[in-house]
């Protein structure tokens, strides 16, 4: 019997709706306490893939630091995770074990995998959904525990088409959890970002090789931290309602609206991924008919889902309510709760950064220029200063409270690069104290 | 340990002892249904019907689940009756509250008939315990009283008193005390007898108005002849009138206008319940409410116009009850009807 984290949910919102209002908008807080780690941890698989293909070479210290890195990644291991790396490149190959399985971690697979890491050469083009594959093949004997695969690569998807990628990407959603990172600065961030969102992992830069190996120790062990797999989020909506969207805010803006599953009668299921001891917020939104004055409606019962053991039912750890209440009393309906109005601004912040990026790209500066200055201004507002450091190395700010900015002339590849991919990053207010 | 009774049976809304056969509850005037009143509900089904969308689909929280609705609380829409609509009574909780506060009783002692409505102040807590104990216990001393033989007068003083006891015991301290407004009234043969704490009122409303009085005879103030008011709050407005400091309408206008200036409570000063009796020789309907109502119509003429001319006394109380709540129902509105007929005893 593994330990598992304690889950609360916690629901900001103002129920509140003028007579005919119909959207209701509200943050969901989930928090998972006591993770256990010195207690019997989960049964946990991780497979590294890692770039393999000719560019890794240009510099040589790419290669170099990948595998140095994942040399780390291993000895961040806990005792007895199964484990596997691949090689990426025009398709995927098994660097250790030399068969498709994985091995559990211990001193003799641990040494043996070091070794066969140092043998990796880099040739090739690269096909990010072939590598993927391999690794859902890998997962496969072990779809009952933590799965978490770390994705390195330092370029393009190039060999092979967008539907190609595609179709592995819905192939593998919801069977592994994947952290993908880009190495120096001629990969493709949208592009990186899609594979992120659809395994439900992060995306980074790592613009300097040598931050490699401090990135896959950090992952590998916050995968290490893991204790549950596969939680949901099961919103049920009354007859006549619909869910508008259903959006990570917290740590980072991700969009699960589309990833909806039949969750019963009247609900569906939103995928958490995989959890430690960790909290994250999400902004539900839901319509609703409007009820009358002095109505109220549960617009939305949220449940955190997981599934039971092998011929066990599902296990519900958590319920809340959003509720929608009707009045015509205006000082009431038209109060914005903090928290939505906060996560609201942290979710344009990411679309005005990622279109601004995107317009200047494309050579039209003004929309690049408005855009980036909405960013530097809802930055400004949430106290968002990472971002805001940022956004400052591509812009020069003249007034961050009315979005005055003029765009830099020359910056580097990697400082557009970083603020293109942290721009979902968010900050968190707290829960309503008390 | 005191005995537990569990041969007799209990009204679901006062816990006052009933027995089999009655259709009300002596004490305050429920409706009691023919079958026992049903235990709470037990874990699993059979769920609740949706009072929305009918669906059995009510859980243990009270949302249905298939449309989502909040069921209301029995508290949200009250009515009352005393057989043969002998004396009406309806509370609800409005549009604006989260819950009804107000609570009303109805209670007959032959050939007395006995309506009180209580409102829950606000700022204190559980006010809604407030009004439901001082009702209760109001009618219920009221009813005794006049079983005893006290005269209607004194009896109301008593009651009144009484229920600012059973007000005050609810409070686990002065700084934590529940709280709540208090009229009465009872309808005798010839006489109308009203008593209060607070801004909850009486009304008298004339079945027909008398011809306009000349000003030269002198006002028998005793009287219930036209439609009027009977009570005088006890609150900031009506004490600034009283003062001759503002005109009625400054009064009413200014923020302060609906601040009590006395209350039931266990933060109460002493209460000096204010008693008036009136005679009656013509048919008519003693209104009794709370500022739910009178706050749409503060007058008699147009409680007169809002309740019409319908069929029964309860689809008077209805028709008030739905005015205010049309008007906007920005507090819990609460109207008992004691109906002086030539039959239940007014003077020929």
């Amino acid at each position: 019997m593994t330990e598992e984290p304690r889950f609360t949910l916690g629901v900001d919102q103002n129920k509140y709706l003028p007579e005919d209002g119909t959207l209701v908008h509200a943050i969901v807080s989930v928090e998972a306490t006591g993770a256990p780690v010195a207690a019997a941890p989960a049964a946990a698989a991780e497979v590294i893939v890692l770039d393999a293909s000719g560019s890794m070479t240009y510099p040589e210290s790419k290669l170099r630091s990948a595998v140095t890195a994942a040399q780390t990644a291993v000895d961040t291991l806990r005792d007895g995770v199964h484990f596997a790396i691949v090689a990426g490149a025009n398709t995927a190959r098994m660097v250790y074990p030399r068969d498709k399985r994985l091995v559990p971690a211990d001193a003799e697979h641990r040494a043996a995998a070091k070794a066969a890491l140092l043998k990796v050469q880099a040739a090739g083009g690269t096909a990010i959904g072939s590598w993927l594959r391999l690794a859902d093949e890998l997962f496969d004997a072990h779809q009952d525990g933590i799965r978490h695969a770390i994705v390195l690569t330092d370029g393009k998807n190039q060999h092979e088409t967008d539907e190609e990628l595609d179709a592995v990407l819905f192939r593998c959603a919801g069977r592994f959890v994947a952290d993908c990172r880009g190495v120096g600065t001629d990969w493709d961030v949208a592009e990186l970002r899609k594979v992120s969102t659809a395994l439900l992992g992060g995306v980074d830069i790592v613009a300097d090789p040598e931050d490699l190996v401090t990135d896959f120790r950090a992952m590998t062990e916050a995968a290490m931290g893991k204790a549950v797999a596969d939680v949901a989020l099961r919103v049920w909506t009354p007859q006549n309602a619909t869910v508008r969207f259903v959006k990570q805010v917290a740590p980072a803006v991700q969009d699960l609206t589309g990833r909806r599953a039949e969750g019963g009668p009247q609900a569906g299921d939103y995928p958490l991924g995989a959890w430690g001891a960790e909290s994250r917020d999400y902004h539900l939104c839901v319509e609703v008919p409007s009820a009358g004055v002095g109505k109220e409606l549960r617009a939305a019962w949220v449940k955190l889902v997981v599934p039971g053991a092998a011929g066990e039912e599902e296990r519900v750890l958590a319920t809340a309510n959003v509720l929608a209440a009707w009045t015509d009393d205006e000082a009431r309906s038209t109060r914005i709760n903090a928290r939505v109005a906060h996560y609201t601004g942290q979710a344009e912040l990411a679309d005005a950064i990622q279109q601004g990026l995107q317009a200047r790209k494309d050579g039209d500066l003004d929309a690049a220029t408005a855009r980036l200055g909405r960013a530097v201004q809802l930055a400004d507002e949430a106290g968002n200063d990472p971002i805001t450091a940022l956004l400052r190395k591509v812009v020069d700010v003249e007034d961050a409270a009315t979005g005055t900015v003029r765009l830099r002339r020359d910056v580097a590849k990697a400082d557009e690069m970083s603020l293109d991919t942290r721009s979902t990053k968010t900050v968190r207010t707290r829960r309503r104290e008390g | 340990m005191s005995t537990v009774q569990t041969a007799e049976a209990a009204c679901p809304a006062c816990g006052e002892v009933v027995y089999p056969g009655e259709d009300f509850c002596e004490a305050c005037g429920h409706r009691l249904g023919d079958s026992p009143p049903a235990p709470p509900p037990a874990a699993g089904p059979p769920a609740r019907a949706c009072a929305h969308c009918g669906e059995p689909a009510v859980d243990d929280e009270g949302y249905c689940g298939h449309c989502g609705l909040k069921q209301p609380a029995e508290r949200d829409h009250l009515e009352i009756e005393l057989p043969g609509q002998a004396a009406v009574g309806v509370s609800d909780r409005g549009r604006r509250y989260p819950r009804n506060e107000d609570y009303l009783a109805l209670a007959a002692c032959s050939p007395h008939l006995i309506g009180v409505v209580c409102d829950g102040v606000g700022s204190s807590p559980h006010p809604d315990a407030a009004s439901r104990a001082a009702a209760e216990a109001g009618a219920a001393a009221l009813r005794d009283r006049l079983a005893a033989g006290d005269d209607p007068a004194a009896a109301t003083r008593a009651a009144a008193l009484h229920a600012a006891r059973a007000v005050a015991a609810l409070a686990p301290s002065p700084a934590d005390a529940p709280s709540c407004t208090y009229v009465s009234a009872v309808a005798s043969p010839g006489q109308v007898t009203v008593g209060w704490v607070g801004d909850s009122r009486v009304y008298w409303v004339a079945a027909s108005e008398p011809p306009p009085r000349d000003p030269e005879d002198t006002e028998d103030t005793s009287a219930l002849t036209g439609s009027r008011q009977l009570t005088d709050d006890d609150s900031w407005a009506a004490l600034m009138v009283a003062r001759g400091a503002l005109s009625e309408a400054e009064a009413e206008a200014h923020p302060n206008a609906h601040v009590i200036t006395a209350w039931l409570g266990a933060d109460a000063d002493e209460v000096e319940p204010h008693v008036r009796t009136f005679s009656v020789d013509r048919p008519g309907t003693v209104v009794v409410c709370s500022d739910g109502l009178w706050n749409y119509l503060p007058d008699a003429a147009a409680l007169r116009a809002a309740a019409g001319s319908p069929a029964t006394p309860l689809d008077a109380a209805r028709a008030l009850v739905g005015h205010a709540l049309e008007a906007g129902g920005r507090d819990n509105i609460t109207v008992t009807l004691l109906p002086v007929t030539a039959t239940n005893g007014v003077r020929p």
